[in-house]
Parts: C-alpha cells; structure tokens; sequence
C-alpha cells in the first residue's frame, strides 16, 4: 500500500530507457519516503524482466504477460493498469510521456478520477498549505514542467486524489544502476478480472516501426540544422559536418517542418531531449521548444546571421554568420588540424 | 446509401504561445494572456480537416464543433464554419472556470452524450497546455474506444473505420469499431482555406448571449430567424452533469507555483565568419577534447 509504481514499457523484446530513467528517480522518492519501490510490466513474453529491473532499484516488479498485450493497444493497458492500482492503492504511479505513455495514462486518470500531469522534467517530493482551508500536506508529489508553451515552468500538485500520476519525457532524467540491488520479486497481475471484450475491439492491421538507426541520445555530438539552413540540399551541409565530427544530425521543427529531413531527428519539446559534449546549433532562431531539448549540453555552438537570435544567448560561443560561408570552414580547419 | 455520419470535432481557443513577447509574461511568471491573441489551437484544424474530409465522403454526412469556453471562443466556430463545418456547440459557464484537463474531459464528455456523435475528433494536443490529455480521458469516460495520433483515414464502414496513426518512430495501421475518438496529430493534412462563399452563409452566426448582447442588429436579427445561423450555446445546467465534478473545484490537479523561463545567459564568446575566428575555434575545441 501506498508504494511508488512506475508503468514499464516493454517492446520488441526491450525495455525503454525512460522507463530505467523513471525507475532511477522512483528509487529516489521511495527512499525518501521510506516506502517500496514497484515496477508494472504489460506485454508479452516477458520472462526475466525482472532481473533487470531489480538492477534499477524495482522491490516489486508486476507482470501482464500475454499475447493480447502485444503491440500495445490503449484500452486493454489501462484497463489492467487502473485494475492493479485500485487493487494496491499507490501513493505515485510515473509514466514515460511516449506515444504509448501520453496515450493510456489519461485514461488511466480517467478511470481513477484522478489527476495527471503531463511531461514533467522534475519530480520532488514537498509539501504544501492550502491557503483557502490552511489544510497542511506533507510529502507530496510536486510535478514539475514546463507549461504554456514552454514559456513558463509550473510546479503542480495534487492534494486530495490519489494516487499522484505524472507523465515524464524521455531523457531529462538520469538513469543508474541502484546502489544496492532490489529483490525485484515477481508477482503476476490478475489481468483476467481486469479486461472485457469491448477493450479489445480495436485490431491493429500493420506496423512499420523502424529500428532505432538515428541515436540521437547516444551521441557525443550534434549537429543541428534549422529553417535557417535554407534548403533540403542546404542541409546537407549538416550532415557534412556531422561525418567529420563523428556525430549525428539533430533539426528543428521548423526545418523538418519545410521537409530537410526525417522526424525521427527532432530536437525540443515535442522531439527528443538531448545532452551532448557539443551540439552545434546551425540556421536555428532558439525557441524555447527548441532549446528545452538541448540547452543542458556541455557546449553549445551557435551559428546564426541574425546578431539578436535567442539561440546566441544561450551558446558558448556564438558565431554570426552565414551557415553556408561557416560550417565549410568548420570543416576545413577541423580536418586541417586533426592527424 | 451508406449510412450519413455525425460528425464532431473537439476544438479550443488558445492564447498562441508560439511567439510569447515580454510582455506576456509577468515577472512574477504569470501569463497575461489578454497579451496574446486568440486562435483556433493548431491540431484541431488538422482534426476538422479530416472530419471535413470524412464528411464528403458520406452524403448528407454532418460536422460540428464542440469547444468549452468563454463567449468569445464562439469565434473558432464560426471559422469553423467557413471552412465547412455545419454548426456547433458552445459550453460556457462561470462553473467551468479553472477546469484541469479531467474536468474537461468530464464537461466534454457529458456534451457528448447529449450530441450522440457517430466519431468524435480532437486535435492531439492543445499549445498552451500540451498535455494530449482530453481526448484520451473523453474517450475513458465515455467507455469509447480512441485513436490517437491519426493522420489519415483510410477507409471508413457504417460502424467501423481504419485509420493510419503516427508513432515516434513509424505508423500503424488500426480499425475501430464506432464511435470512437481520434485525436489527430500535425502530420495530418493541413486545413482547407476559409471558402468566400460560406463567409457570406454563416458570418451572421451567433450563441444566444451573442444575439442578447447585440439585440436588434441585423446579424442578430438573422440569426434568430435562421436556424443554421444559431450556434447552440449550453451551460452547466444544460448538459446533466455532476457539478463537483466541474472547474477548479472539479479538478484534482492544482497549479502550486508558476516561474517564466530565463534564459540564464551563458558568458558566450563571440565569433565572426572570419577563417581565423573559425580556425580558432576548432583549435580550442579540440585542444578541450570537446572534439577528437
Ligand atoms: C507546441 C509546440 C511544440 C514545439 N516543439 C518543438 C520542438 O520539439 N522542437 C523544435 O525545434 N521546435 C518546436 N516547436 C517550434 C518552435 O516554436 C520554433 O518554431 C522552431 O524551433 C523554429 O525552428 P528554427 O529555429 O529552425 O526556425 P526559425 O525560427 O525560422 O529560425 C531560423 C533561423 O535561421 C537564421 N538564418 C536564416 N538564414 C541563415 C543563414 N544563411 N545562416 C545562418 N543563419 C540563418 C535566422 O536568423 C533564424 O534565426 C514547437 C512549437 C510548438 C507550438
């Protein structure tokens, strides 16, 4: 009763990173709860998982394991999810905000009458005065992400509902192997009594999922191309420098937007969170939806003509030019000078 | 004949976040929204765009909006209709102030089971909260089953459809039985363009605080003597709901502390085009083994 669950997205005979992620900052909590850690896993074929989510700090790990859950499909997840939390009554339920997460956490919420907040980059545990009824809450959940845009940064909480239900992106937490390994005990979800025919009324009639090729988080440089760059074959320049830097090329959204390149590369807010050595920021004006995927690098090099561009502010070193005139220089001295 | 659709699509007005100036932002982070302007939240456009698309695939086939808001959120109907809805629904209320997304979903939900959709749209998410959360929670609360991230629709049957759906890293191909909720994702075809034609049908539309409000004008007059020019203007009381379950009292989220972003900014080096200034930095970076 009372514990921390962290939803495990398991596919394709892998578990997510955000789900490592989220289990390293559950372990956190819990901790300073004093309270267990619970890891819930809905899919098929899942012998083992629990080995290595013990690694990560899970006391308890829940399984679903079933062909029926496998490709993810949103009913018959939250159903057994909602179906274990009302059974054990958790104090925080964590999420991945992925497209499987951001799809059947609000109808996880929704089934619970609960509240769910949506892409958190922090999460610590508070308290709070309610200053209409002076009623005091200790060691809550505070939910804490950007909001409006992105304009701003919102701490939310949720006082009287329960459990406390967040949504984090992939990335901005760090994941880490626990200091001492958890038992990761085995129990099996009772997902019989959970789920009714009508949760399986949508079939899925093909999947094309492409492997990973793009390692946008593994990279130790990147290289960023934005509307800026001009063109489909202006941005070849990118790639350019990408291969003689041995790093992967990362865009905006407005340059994949104007059709540069693939999706799949989108750095920011709605694309993935990345924290380099060195990005190198290329034709891109700094958004704040931009810069909140990326603005933790190690080094940021900003190529921008626009002298008053937002992205210079936040490099550390800041070129105005042309990124037509600067990245072949780039290259140029970098392969000068590298033997 | 194949069977004519139902069809409504979940739109909100939102401040447009998307180029916050200064001055929209308080020091003491707060948005001054009235700083901002008011406009039709960009993936709902991409979610009437292919309701309107589904409708002339179906003869006598209707759509219409569903928005909570204020009063002047009307105006997202209305350019709605000009580019091809049929009508819509308005829920206003003082009660529905402060509404977190459950409570919306709750409002919306309970709209719904009046308006008795064949398929319900929603954009997947709206800009000034992103949360992808309404529609997916419309869909639990109504037992519905949901598509989210649709860009297209491939084929639809009188109770059932299939759609291909957008995934961080490839599509899927799914079919629903209906009704069913899609939320529809920005790689959706974009909106058609607002038609001159039914600028001139529906620019006299209005909810009937509107018509009050501007009582023997001419659009007024028009309105209450053509129905298709009556937007359907529901309160609280009109929509049989639990009322703890609305507005901030309904809502189990609640906003601690708000701080604007600043931009903390770093001690940058600038640097020209010039070759030395770029071979200079390509010096440094690798004698820093940032590269290399
Ligand atoms: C809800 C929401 C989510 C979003 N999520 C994301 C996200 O995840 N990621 C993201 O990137 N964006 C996101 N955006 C979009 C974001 O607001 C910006 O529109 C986008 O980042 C702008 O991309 P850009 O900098 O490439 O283009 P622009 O803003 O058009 O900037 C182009 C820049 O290139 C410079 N330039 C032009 N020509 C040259 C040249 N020859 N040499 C050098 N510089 C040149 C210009 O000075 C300008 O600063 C989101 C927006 C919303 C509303």
């Amino acid at each position: 009763m009372n514990n921390i669950f962290v939803y495990i997205e398991f596919s394709e005979g892998k578990i997510a990173e955000v789900s490592l992620e989220l289990l390293t900052k559950g372990r956190e909590l819990a901790d300073k709860l004093g309270v267990k850690l619970e890891a819930v896993v809905i899919g098929s074929a899942l012998d083992g998982v629990e080995k290595e989510l013990a690694q990560y700090g899970a006391d308890v790990v829940w399984v679903a394991d079933d062909e029926i859950f496998s490709p993810f499909r949103s009913q018959p997840h939250a159903s057994v999810m909602s179906g274990l939390i009302k059974a054990e009554q958790p104090q925080i339920v964590l999420f991945g905000a992925t497209s499987v997460g951001r799809d059947f956490a609000p109808r996880v919420s929704a089934a619970l009458r609960t509240g769910l907040t949506a892409d958190c980059t922090q999460l610590e545990i508070g308290s709070h005065v309610d200053e209409e009824s002076g009623k005091e809450y200790d060691n809550i959940l505070y939910q804490i992400g950007p909001a409006f845009g992105g304009n701003v940064i919102a701490t939310i909480i949720t006082p009287d509902h329960r459990p406390q239900m967040a949504t984090v992106r992939e990335g901005v937490m760090r994941k880490q192997v626990a200091q001492s390994p958890a038992k990761g005990e085995r129990r099996e979800i009772a997902w019989r009594e959970c789920i009714s025919d009508a949760d399986l009324a949508v079939k899925i009639i093909s999947r094309e999922i492409e492997e990973r090729k793009i390692n946008l988080k593994g990279a130790n440089v990147i290289v960023a191309g934005g509307y800026g760059m001009g063109s489909k074959e202006g941005f070849k320049l990118c790639y350019d420098l990408a291969e003689v830097l041995g790093g992967e090329v990362g865009a905006s959204r407005a340059a994949i937007d104007a059709g540069f390149c693939e999706h799949e590369r989108m750095i920011g807010q709605t694309g993935v969170t990345v924290r380099p050595k060195l990005y190198v920021a290329c034709g891109i004006s700094g958004h704040v939806q931009h810069t909140a995927g990326m603005d933790e690098s190690a080094k940021i090099i900003s190529i921008n003509s626009d002298p008053n561009a937002p992205i210079h502010k936040i490099a550390d070193y800041a070129i105005v030019g042309d990124v037509g005139e600067v990245i072949p220089k780039m290259i140029k001295y970098y392969k000068q000078n590298s033997k | 004949m194949k069977k004519a659709l139902k069809i409504v699509v979940l739109a909100k007005q939102v401040p447009d976040t998307r180029n916050v100036g200064k001055d929209a932002i308080t020091p003491e982070g707060t948005v001054n929204r009235a700083a901002l302007p008011a406009i039709f939240n960009p993936e709902d456009l991409n979610a009437l765009e292919l309701a309107l698309r589904l409708k002339e695939q179906r003869e006598g086939s209707k759509v219409y909006i569903l928005s909570m808001g204020p009063q002047r959120a009307a105006d997202i109907i209305r350019e709605a209709m000009f580019r091809g809805a049929d009508g819509g629904y308005l829920l206003s209320d003082r009660k529905f102030a402060g509404s977190d997304t459950l409570a919306t979903s709750y409002a919306l939900s309970c709209a719904l089971r009046k308006i008795e959709a064949d398929i319900i749209f929603a954009g997947r998410q709206a800009i000034d909260g992103d949360t992808a959360q309404v529609g997916p929670q419309v869909a639990q609360t109504l037992g519905l089953p949901q598509v989210t991230y649709a860009e297209e629709i491939l084929h639809v049957e009188d109770s059932s459809i299939v759609v291909r759906r957008r995934l961080e890293r490839g599509v899927e191909v799914v079919e629903t039985p209906l009704p069913a909720v899609l939320t529809v994702n920005y790689s959706a075809p974009a909106v058609r363009p607002q038609n001159a034609r039914l600028i001139m049908k529906y620019k006299h539309s209005m909810t009937s605080s509107e018509m009050r409000a501007n009582e023997h004008s001419l659009s007024a007059n028009l309105a209450s003597a053509r129905d298709y020019l009556q937007i359907v203007e529901w309160s609280a009381s009109d929509i049989e709901c639990d009322e703890t379950q609305l507005g901030l009292a309904g809502s189990p989220t609640k906003v601690k502390d708000v701080q604007a972003v600043v931009f903390q900014s770093k001690e940058s080096k600038r640097l020209t085009s010039s070759d030395e200034d770029v071979k200079e930095l390509m010096v440094e970076l690798m004698a820093s083994h940032t590269l290399g």
